[in-house]
């Protein structure tokens, strides 16, 4: 057995340029030098930063809808006065703003900032750019100056639309829905901001795919033909393509939507011959597919920790790759099942048919993940309490989406809470939580410290307990008729708010946690052995934290992604992490 | 490797262009590798904008569905032969653009600079086709997009939405062709400068790519918008 003896900070080789988080002297060389860096590591890391600042924010918007969703709006007497109450926003109003308002605007910037900013580019531009050329045994990513200029972009789209909120917000939802959004007098420019940010982030999400597609294609090192790729890659190659090709259709909508709103094109305003749905249309062939972009690197990041930590090879690894591409192509075939309530019967029946068709390959997936998991060596570290964590919330997620796609039931459930809790279920519960797993899984590879793994758990528990109590009282909620995005509501409904509302405290402190485990980990952190987890990927041949230019000589693959029962795990010190002793064979 | 050889240009003596010196970037195995994934790259993003304005033909072709009438009516104000004209300049352009590409490959820098310099004239005529003959009368007659329409001899209460979408597609449209503009003239600078030749001329060749999806998006352009009545 082979094993190589490194740390954080030096290198047992001669000749390196030392790990890419060497100090180039002062704190301006560093600075400057990672503010031109093209090196996709930085660049990966500073998308992490930017991401998370962003999650920060759209979670502080979380928790003020849910603040003031603890009870409802009601009018009392009060010493013989009749009395507002229950309007806990509302005391950030401005004069002339109705709390309401201010609870519109709460919910659209959490909407906006999560899906715009945070979970769209999320585990593509920050772990993808990070281990893609890392898995491949690439130097870098195809188009380096590219991936940085996406960065940039992608950072000044953000400020455009975070502009629209410092001002005092814009309340049209995410989606930016007309007539609402091209006629609500008082939001004359934010809209415009909001509608020219997500134009401008558009641009940061086709560079990114665009360079992944050419990475994928043109940069795997020798000996690794398309079906050696591990599975992760599969799933950012086919995110790629759904970036690529989805996006452009964003970027014409938002700019219709701009014209409109600044000149009154009319193409989507019923007062001069416009129609409205044809805005939804064109707004869900683009944030149907991107679904899809959301939620496809996380599959990819479970088919990585899942056979990692349970020391076996995945079952159905083609199943699993081409389940990713099939998504990828029935996602730009089932928009409409958004807008089942105005639409005609024929044009429902059919989305909704092609929208279950969608169950078949994710559920291929959710299958071979367990399938993997049968008769492995699972080792109940954090990331696997993540990616266990995936597949149970994920499934739900996954199972609730059933009743909305089919017809008869959607016409009950549609925009109740019960689609909150759903989508919430898919997007938190499934990216999210695996986002959080990669990190988990990746942090001793990015940072070369390891974490305290009783606090991480202790993390996870907030975090899936949370998150649960969160978010499952809302299908209840949904079922019994609770509309969403509205401030107020009937009081039967309150004690099922106040449940909410506490798990989005727990989830706060579960976010806390890891936090400090991070930065405790960053600064206190036991160094990290180049494969501390004994994993196959070629990532884990690099030293942790990586070199500059990632690996000292040009990997050449003689063995699978996943070959954990026939091949001994390269750079791995058993002493540091223990293996079962005997992995289980067939 | 090809076996194209020079057969005409410059001969001479002195220090090494740019071109003659290139090196292929830190990342990858060769140059031959680099060379393809920059095309794979730049058809890519061709595949986003043919996207990009399929959501305009999309939007044409629901409204001309809803307002047939206006929207026949709407071709009957654009004079098919200054769009016909602007088709020829662009597809002239399109011509010398690939004309400017083969002269590099064979290592004929006047004549590719004399091509690209063609390419820029012609995509300057048509924004000037454009502006002057088709944009500034129309507008000044009230021919105007959406509530900005004040045309008093309108003959369908739709002729705005027809216009909006006039404006918008040759708009977006006119807007690459100015990107092009500075792209060629980059291409101009830099080739003056000695970076093209046999062995590096990708970024000609990406540029010439995304120049021809300009000009063919303007080809489906043009009979949609002056020839079908």
């Amino acid at each position: 057995m082979s094993t190589i003896d490194t740390h954080a900070g030096h290198s047992s080789h001669g000749g390196h340029h030392g790990s890419y988080l060497t100090s180039k002297g002062s704190l301006w060389a560093d600075v400057a030098n990672w503010a031109t860096t093209v090196d996709h590591k930085k660049i990966g890391v500073m998308y992490l930063v930017a991401l998370l600042t962003l999650f920060f924010f759209g979670g502080v918007m979380a928790l003020a809808v849910r603040v003031e969703l603890l009870e409802p709006t009601r009018t009392v007497e009060v010493a013989g006065e009749m009395v507002t109450t229950g309007q806990r926003l509302g005391v950030l109003a401005p004069d002339g703003v109705s709390p309401n308002n201010i609870y519109n605007r709460a919910m659209t910037l959490h909407g906006a900032i999560m899906t715009f900013m945070f979970i769209v580019p999320g585990i593509p531009a920050s772990l993808g750019n990070f281990f893609l050329p890392l898995m491949i045994g690439a130097k870098d990513v195809a188009f380096p100056r590219l991936n940085l200029a996406s960065w940039y972009v992608y950072v000044f789209g953000s400020l455009f639309a975070l502009a629209s909120a410092i001002v005092g917000g814009i309340d049209t939802g995410w989606t930016l829905y007309t007539p609402y959004s091209t006629m609500t007098d008082a939001d004359h420019w934010r809209v415009v901001a909001m509608t020219t940010g997500v134009f401008i982030m558009g641009f940061a999400s086709i560079m990114t795919g665009l360079n992944f597609v050419v990475t994928v294609h043109k940069l795997r090192a020798p000996g690794m033909g398309w079906f050696d790729m591990p599975l992760f890659v599969w799933a950012i190659y086919a995110t790629a393509i759904i970036q690529v090709l989805a996006t452009p259709v964003v970027g014409i909508t938002v700019l219709m939507l701009i014209f409109e709103r600044l000149f009154n094109f009319g193409l989507f305003d019923p007062r001069i011959g416009g129609d409205p749905v044809l805005f939804q249309h064109f707004f869900w062939f683009y944030s149907h597919p991107v679904v899809y972009i959301m939620i496809l690197p996380a599959f990819g990041i479970i088919s990585e920790t899942i056979t990692c930590h349970a020391r076996k090879k995945i079952f159905g690894y083609k199943a699993v790759a081409f389940a990713s591409l099939g998504i990828a192509a029935v996602s730009f075939l089932v928009w409409a099942h958004h807008m089942f309530t105005s639409q005609g019967e024929l044009t429902a029946a059919i989305f909704s048919f092609l929208t279950f068709l969608v169950a078949v390959p994710t559920a291929i997936k959710v299958f071979n993940w367990i399938s993997t998991l049968y008769k492995g060596s699972i080792v109940f570290n954090t990331t696997m309490h993540y990616t266990l964590g995936f597949l149970f919330l994920f499934t739900i997620g996954g199972l609730t989406g059933l009743p909305l796609a089919t017809l008869s039931t959607d016409m009950h459930l549609h925009d109740s809470y019960y689609v909150v809790a759903h989508f919430h279920y898919v997007m938190f519960g499934g990216t999210v939580i695996a986002m959080l797993a990669g990190m988990h899984h990746w942090w001793p590879k990015m940072f070369g410290k390891m974490y305290n793994e009783p606090a991480a758990k202790l993390g996870f528990w907030l975090v899936f307990l949370g998150f649960n109590l969160t978010f499952f009282i809302q299908f209840i909620m949904g079922a019994h008729g609770m509309p969403r995005r509205y401030a107020s509501y009937p009081d039967e409904f309150q004690t099922m708010h106040i449940i909410s509302t506490f798990g989005s405290w727990m989830l706060l402190a579960g976010f806390l946690v890891h936090l400090f485990t991070f930065i405790h980990s960053l600064i206190q952190g036991k160094p990290a052995t180049a494969n501390p987890w004994g994993g196959m990927t070629l990532e884990w041949l690099a030293e942790s934290p990586p070199d500059e230019h990632n690996f000292a000589k040009e990997p050449i693959v003689k063995h699978g992604p996943y070959d954990y029962d026939t091949v001994v795990p390269p750079n791995y010190d058993p002493a540091d992490y223990p293996l079962p002793e005997k992995p289980y064979t067939h | 490797m090809s076996t194209i050889q020079p057969t005409r240009g410059e001969i001479r003596t002195g220090p090494m262009l740019p071109h003659e010196t290139v090196q292929k970037g830190h990342h990858w195995r060769t140059r031959d590798d680099e060379f393809d994934a920059g095309k794979l790259g730049m058809w890519l993003f061709l595949a986003t904008e043919l996207l990009l304005f399929s959501g305009l033909f999309c939007g044409y072709a629901v409204m001309r569905l809803l307002y047939p009438e206006a929207f026949a009516n709407g071709s009957h104000y654009l004079d098919w032969r200054w769009g016909g004209l602007n088709t020829l300049v662009l597809l002239v352009s399109s011509y010398t653009m690939a004309a400017a590409i083969r002269h590099t490959q064979v290592g004929d820098r006047a004549r590719a600079q004399m091509a690209l310099i063609v390419t820029w004239l012609c995509a300057l005529a048509f924004l000037l086709v454009k502006l002057f003959l088709e944009y500034i009368p129309k507008w000044s007659e009230g021919k105007r997009p959406g509530v900005l329409f004040d045309y008093p001899y309108a003959q369908h209460e739709m002729e705005p939405m027809w216009w909006s979408l006039y404006y918008a597609s040759t708009g977006i449209h006119a807007s690459h062709v100015i990107i092009g503009m500075g792209l060629i003239g980059w291409l101009i600078y830099r080739n003056a400068k000695g970076w093209y030749g046999p062995k590096n001329y990708l970024a000609m060749e990406n540029i010439g790519l995304y120049w021809h999806i300009v000009d063919l998006i303007w080809i489906f352009l043009f009979p949609l918008l002056y020839l079908i009545h």
